[in-house]
């Protein structure tokens, strides 16, 4: 099965005629992800990726041709809730906000509206999710997958294809790798997404990487603990040496008021009977005394 | 962002908010005669407070109250200069000394879990919140903003009553709708009135009344928003600023100065930070954070090692790449250019993995730089070059 990306994607990428959009929607394409349809408002008409993919003005458009049912965005900050809203207002169902920079109150009103709709949100500041060799929407680099039955879901992007290497180099592939973001305002939290991992019969093994602000992982801990017992987990949290105050590069990734540290976090997981890792690269060892065959 | 008291105040004055006078005076001169001007319109005594970004002014001494022009001139004096919290204090505000007769805290922040605006009032005002938060949680009145609406009026009635302001509700409410409108309204992170205070005011004809007013102000702009308010980057408070600062976001690098000694350049927020603990781990201290961004090419990696080498604590310099829409290639034809360009001898090992990393090994390897496969490996080598070139061959200085 896998969780979020799978053999049923049908993708359309908001933004494909950008460079961003066109970059990774060509690597998309290369990994085997069936995409769809491309919108870029006054192209419509136009193909994209060496004509292989049909532009449209609007995503309505697109999902009624195309049958579109996942959309990736690459559209600026300034628009991208925007471009949010008009997926969920198309009926798409799963979304995946990779934009950086949205100011956080737009989230607060873009989020309950796009749940409103009934639609699903990733992001924004994520990387995408893969499924390997099945599908991949996003960023995240195809070759540092290996197929198998570990999910990973994280607030990070390179940290995360560290992560996925490390297991990947040890032979422990993955069913799913979300990532989630680092603003503070997120359409899918870490207990949105452990809770479809939970739901997968796929994946035996949970690997979370969360790092400093906020309260997500103590949340996500205290949801493992009552609804992922018997389930292999192992943890990654970044920021231990981060100081109070600053904003370490994610909008999100901050401690304020003495709340939000690694050290919290850690205690959290671990009070949850979940192992967190020293470095990523301790990850695969973690997963193997957890009972990852 | 963070922003000054006087210009937060500024801010809640636009909205409507009731906010006494004040003036901003960077000498001790002009705070005498700003002292001059308000005690001139009947005012007992002022009060002369520390204009810096960092908490804790009150137990370091940068608020005084004065009686006279004199005495306001003198506390000014002390102020400007001294030293809080590593921030030289360059600018005071001066206003009137409010006859305080409860003091109370309200702010507003983003409540991430909820995804909504969380409004917080203790009656305990004066004290920090998180300290009201920890011992006594019971004493917060919490209150989630409407996700589209904003505060309503029976919520700023609530609020209101919780914090026993009956006898001041039209202000209150006033208040509290006031504070949840300047956070929409100039995408604030947080806005704190701490504290709120009823205080007592005389009328020419000598006859007291009550009255809420905002006597310290705390407001944070979101970065995101501030293309869309060109209007708040003037209150960007350069003098707080270390240049470095300036100059990476100039460069569209993320930087942040740490006290260690061994530099780090990284791409991506969560790796960076993963490279600083691995640093720690490994016995060292990192000098600082450092994200490149997505994609970054040899000129920005070249101008990411001026800033890393304009720390002269730096003794070593870890480089990790986890090449994604970041090609490894570029990154080392980066570090080449930089090293031709450097000013002061430093150790450097180089970690690049993923996209281009071949490329990437053979460029490094012909220039003679120390590479590494793990990043495990790399924080261990960088510490370790760093122990060398300490001068007694001790191990690096830890900050702490």
């Amino acid at each position: 099965m896998s969780i979020l990306v799978g053999r049923d994607t049908r993708l359309m990428v908001q933004g494909i005629t950008g460079r961003e959009g066109e970059f990774h929607s060509r690597a998309m394409v290369e990994y085997g992800t069936p995409l769809v349809a491309g919108v870029t408002p006054g192209k419509g008409g136009q193909t994209a990726i060496d004509g292989r993919v049909p532009v449209f003005d609007t995503v309505a458009e697109a999902v009624t041709q195309t049958g579109a049912n996942t959309s990736c965005i690459y559209v600026p900050a300034a628009g991208a809730p925007d471009a949010i809203l008009e997926a969920a207002g198309a009926g798409i169902a799963t979304i995946f906000c990779i934009t950086e920079g949205i100011p956080a109150l737009d989230m607060l009103t873009t989020v309950k509206a796009v749940r409103a709709a009934g639609a699903r949100l990733i992001g924004p500041n994520c990387p995408g999710a893969t499924s390997p060799g099945r599908a991949k929407v996003g960023i995240i680099p195809g070759s540092i997958h290996r197929e198998g039955r570990v999910g990973v879901v994280s607030r990070s992007g390179t940290l995360t294809y560290e992560a996925v290497q490390a297991m990947t180099d040890a032979g422990i592939g993955q069913s799913t790798c979300v990532g989630i973001g680092g603003d503070p305002i997120v359409g899918s939290t870490f207990v949105d997404v452990l809770e479809l991992f939970g739901a997968d019969p796929e994946t035996e093994a949970i690997v979370l990487i969360g790092e400093i602000g906020g309260a997500a992982e103590e949340a996500a801990a205290a949801w493992a603990l009552e609804h992922l017992r018997g389930v292999p987990m192992a943890a990654f949290i970044a920021g231990r040496t981060a100081p109070e105050g600053k904003r370490m590069g994610h909008a999100g990734a901050i401690i304020s008021g003495g709340s939000g540290t690694a050290a919290g976090k850690v205690a959290a997981l671990e009070a949850a009977g979940i192992h967190v890792a020293g470095s990523p690269t301790e990850i695969p060892a973690l997963l193997r005394a957890a009972g990852v065959g | 962002m963070k922003i000054q008291e006087a210009d937060a105040k500024g801010l809640l004055l636009a909205q409507g908010l009731p906010v006494p006078p004040w003036v901003v005076a960077r000498t001790a001169a002009e705070a005498r005669a700003a002292a001059e001007r308000i005690l001139a319109t009947g005012a007992e005594r002022v009060v002369v407070k520390a204009q810096v970004l960092v908490g804790g002014r009150g137990k370091a001494g940068g608020v005084k109250l004065a009686g006279s022009a004199t005495e306001a001139e003198g506390a000014a004096r002390q102020i400007l200069g001294m030293d809080i919290k590593g921030i030289t204090v360059r600018k005071v505000l001066v206003g009137e000394a409010a006859d305080i007769v409860t003091e109370i805290y309200l702010g507003a922040v983003l409540d991430r879990a909820a995804r909504r605006i969380l409004l917080m009032g203790s009656a305990e005002g004066g004290v920090e919140i998180e300290q009201v938060a920890a011992e006594r949680p019971e004493a917060i009145v919490r209150i989630h903003a409407h996700p589209f609406l904003g505060l309503l009026d029976w919520q700023a009635r609530q609020m209101a009553f919780g914090l026993g302001l009956a006898a001041h509700r039209a202000a209150a409410v006033a208040i509290a709708k006031g504070l949840v409108r300047t956070m929409l309204a100039y995408d604030a992170d947080l806005v704190e009135i701490n504290p709120l205070a009823v205080v007592r005011t005389r009328a020419a004809d000598g006859t007291e009344s009550l009255a809420l007013q905002c006597l310290d102000a705390k407001i944070t702009i979101d970065d995101s928003a501030l293309p869309r308010h060109p209007d708040l980057e003037s209150l960007r408070d350069l003098d707080e600023e270390d240049p470095t600062d300036a100059a990476a976001r100039a460069e569209g690098i993320s930087f942040i100065k740490l006290d260690g000694t061994i530099g780090c350049m990284v791409n991506g927020a969560g790796l960076a930070m993963t490279t600083m603990d691995l640093v720690k781990r490994a016995g060292g201290e990192p000098a600082n954070f450092l994200d490149i961004g997505g994609g970054a090419r040899a000129d920005r990696v070249a101008a990411a090692m001026r800033l890393i080498l304009s720390d002269p604590k730096v003794e070593a310099i870890l480089v990790n790449i986890f090449g994604g829409i970041t090609r490894g290639d570029e990154v080392a034809h980066g570090l080449i250019e930089a090293r031709g360009q450097q000013t002061r001898e430093v150790p450097m090992v180089v970690r690049i993995v993923g996209t281009n990393a071949e490329e990437a090994a053979r460029l490094l390897t012909e220039a003679r730089f120390e590479t590494a496969t793990s990043l495990d490996e790399a924080a261990a080598k960088a510490v370790a070059a760093a122990q060398r070139t300490t001068p007694s061959g001790s191990p690096s200085r830890s900050p702490r």
